[in-house]
């Protein structure tokens, strides 16, 4: 905390046009970022979280995208920035991990040189001060035998290994801010804990600023600083990850975090499934984008869009006009209830059917003995 | 780990699948074989549900499809309802496999996508189902309903114009449409996003009461696995590791490979504290070359020599606990 501000991100919209209509794959996102803390940004596929991170990137080409507001790093607006400039930054300030390092790597290029390739670019490094980094740089992410595999192709590396040929790629130039997008989601799960245990490592000891883009919320529980939540382009709640668990506000967050099967729960527990579907990002209904599926919905939703504002303390945002907790919410469900509204019913049903779901904190801890 | 033996097995006029010493091989490049099954054994209950874990290439979905012998082991058996499948002509074969279904991972390839939905569905039936049309699409659309899905609107759509929880509600529709006993699924909520996911087990636990359906259920999610599980079987590079109900394995993993997984999972809960120091690479080995002994002892805590030079045998360490290590994380009882 008390850090600098390195990245401020201001009203973002990305649009994508296509034969069907306007794509509002981002619409309006704002949020700023201290030095040093790493965030994560939980979505389901289609919430934008991806286009959102590759927007700031500058990595969205093609004519029929259009992006507006501004993302100022150090001050400097990335996005009016001439490509040439950010060029300069690319990989050097700011650098990226993807999640299938098979097709993020090179296969014609050998590993040592691929993680070096940033600073021959950035550096005034010579062919055998990058290969010692380049071998310092895989020992560092632990890949085990790298004076070997330094003149291997990634082909021949397992899919975890080639991971941590792309994080040390990204971390060649120390960049001051790494974006990470679903760096873990083609791994195996205990490959998973190991790259993502690498990762808060080297953001820690770096002091590296961190984006972890991802749709799994077990994947920035207690490893990243702070949490937005996106929902069809849009943010809906944004604060500590420990508030976004332990006091979560938006409904959408609610509905995401108790329809996931969790190995503290009994087996055979009934999940809260959420009813429906999410919406397509061409065809938006109008109001609260979440308005179809949520067992609170009012009136109110469907016509007017909530803004993403302080509940509570003003760390914690939410974009709800019944934000989970507050008395016109516990109004909301119950006047859902009596209308007998099908979502309101089934998320009814599904704690009548089990209490204790809705407090999976209190549930004797059954699965790390 | 590497674990044979049978020691986890029920008499066998208690179980509906008995699945003994199953070989499953592959020819590589190089005259070299994949070993992708290397003895195992398995039984499954009416009315039960298996969940088979484990990471990539371990061979849980070789088991699965082993189970409608697609394609036939190299050797073992395979016992369905006290047939033995793999003793069976490709033409005697073909009614057994009505009562074996299959769901898959990705739901949008499994489908053909130039196909109305009522015909996906019907498929089974103009194969073996009654020969009356008007019967036919009363099934398809029972089914369809069964499934979630409304049969006016579905009937005549194809498959893109659905979400991809849909088209798995499809393709359920479509492997229970002849009245199968098993159904195994591969896999059925990886490829859905969260809030999707939970749906589709729901339904699943619900279908399975309803028309009284055995799961063989294969996942490399555990906390899936864990929810819809009567019993867990957990692999590692071709062999069994450990058995047991899932509430007793999440709790009480007697197996260092199992612990190792578990200790893997990102639990969504910030409270749950994370062991920073699974750092090191450690990876399945390939599964063309497997280690001698224990296969799991390149990457054990606990390997000693004993490991590399002798296969653990499944045995009991609990009432229904099942493990074969030599060096089990818990007390073997007795």
């Amino acid at each position: 905390m008390g850090g600098s501000e390195i990245l401020r991100v201001e009203d973002l919209h990305t649009s994508f046009f296509l034969p069907i209509g306007e794509l509002q794959a981002v619409r309006g996102v704002s949020f700023s970022l201290k030095r040093g803390r790493s965030l994560g940004i939980v979505g389901e596929s289609g919430s934008g979280k991806t286009v959102l991170a590759r927007s700031i990137m500058r990595l969205n080409t093609g004519s029929n995208v259009e992006t507006s507001g501004s993302a100022f790093f150090d001050g400097r607006d990335l996005l009016a920035l001439p490509l040439r400039e950010m060029r300069r930054l690319w990989g050097a300030e700011i650098a990226m991990i993807f999640q299938d390092p098979m097709t993020s790597l090179n296969p014609m290029v050998k590993i040592g040189r691929q993680v070096t390739e940033h600073l021959r670019q950035h550096e005034n490094v010579n062919r055998r001060e990058a290969r010692r980094t380049a071998l310092d740089l895989l020992n560092e992410v632990r890949i085990p035998e790298a004076e070997s595999r330094i003149d291997r192709f990634p082909h021949e590396l397992s899919g975890g290994m080639r991971q941590r040929v792309s994080i040390a790629s990204a971390l060649a130039c120390e960049p001051s801010l790494l974006f990470a997008d679903e760096p873990t989601t083609a791994l195996d799960v205990t490959v998973q804990h190991q790259i993502l245990n690498l990762l808060s490592r080297e953001q820690r000891q770096r002091q590296m600023t961190m984006v972890m883009v991802t749709h799994d919320l077990g994947v920035i529980a207690g490893r990243t600083d702070d949490t937005l939540v996106m929902y069809a382009g849009k943010v809906v709640e944004q604060a500590s990850t420990t508030e976004i668990f332990d006091n979560t506000q938006h409904p959408y967050t609610e509905a995401l975090m108790r329809s996931i099967p969790r190995t503290a729960q009994p087996s055979h527990t009934p999940l809260a499934a959420i009813t429906g579907r999410p919406p397509v990002a061409t065809h938006l209904p109008t109001g609260c984008a979440f308005s179809p599926r949520c067992p609170y919905v009012q009136p109110r939703c469907h016509e007017e869009d909530p803004p993403l504002v302080s509940i509570g303390t003003s760390e914690h945002k939410a974009a709800c006009w019944y934000p989970v907790g507050s008395d016109a919410n516990r109004e909301a469900f119950e006047r859902n209830l009596s209308d007998r509204l099908p979502q309101t019913l089934a998320v009814a049903e599904a704690l009548g059917a089990d209490q204790s779901s809705e407090t999976p904190a209190d549930l004797p801890d059954g699965g790390l003995a | 780990m590497a674990g044979s033996g049978k020691a986890h097995l029920r008499p066998a006029g208690e179980v509906l699948i008995q699945v003994e010493d199953l070989v499953v091989e592959f020819r590589a490049a190089r005259k070299r074989t994949v070993k992708a099954v290397s003895g195992i054994s398995l039984d499954v209950k009416a009315g039960e549900t298996l969940g088979l874990v484990g990471e990539s290439g371990c061979g849980k979905s070789t088991v699965a499809r082993s189970l409608i012998q697609l394609p036939p082991p190299k050797s073992g058996s395979v016992v369905v309802n006290g047939v033995e499948l793999t003793d069976l002509s490709e033409q005697e074969l073909r009614p057994h496999r009505t009562q074996l279904q299959m769901i898959f991972q990705d739901p949008i390839s499994s489908l053909n996508p130039r196909r109305r939905v009522a015909d996906i569905v019907a498929e089974p039936l103009r194969v073996w189902g009654p020969h009356d049309e008007q019967e036919q699409i009363e099934i398809v659309d029972r089914m369809l309903h069964a499934v979630g899905l409304d049969p006016e609107v579905a009937r005549d759509k194809r498959p893109h114009e659905f979400s991809g929880g849909q088209c798995q509600r499809i393709s359920i529709a479509r492997s229970l449409v002849l009245g199968p006993k098993v159904l195994i699924c591969d896999e059925p909520v990886s490829a859905l996003d969260v809030s999707v996911q939970a749906q589709i087990l729901n339904l699943l636990r619900d279908l399975k009461v309803e028309y009284g359906l055995t799961l063989v259920f294969i996942a490399h999610d555990l906390a899936v696995v864990k929810n819809v599980s009567d019993r867990v079987a957990v692999m590692y590079l071709g062999k069994l590791c450990e058995v047991a109900e899932p509430d007793k394995l999440f709790s009480n993993a007697a197996h260092p490979y199992t612990a190792l997984l578990l200790e893997s999972i990102p639990e969504p809960d910030p409270a749950v504290a994370i062991d920073v120091s699974l750092d090191q690479a450690g990876e399945i080995p390939s599964s063309i070359d497997p280690p001698s002994g224990c296969r799991f002892r390149t990457r054990c805590p606990q390997a000693s020599e004993r490991c590399t030079n002798e296969e653990p045998q499944m045995r009991e360490v609990s009432a229904h606990h099942y493990v074969a290590c030599h060096h089990p994380l818990v007390a073997v009882a007795g």
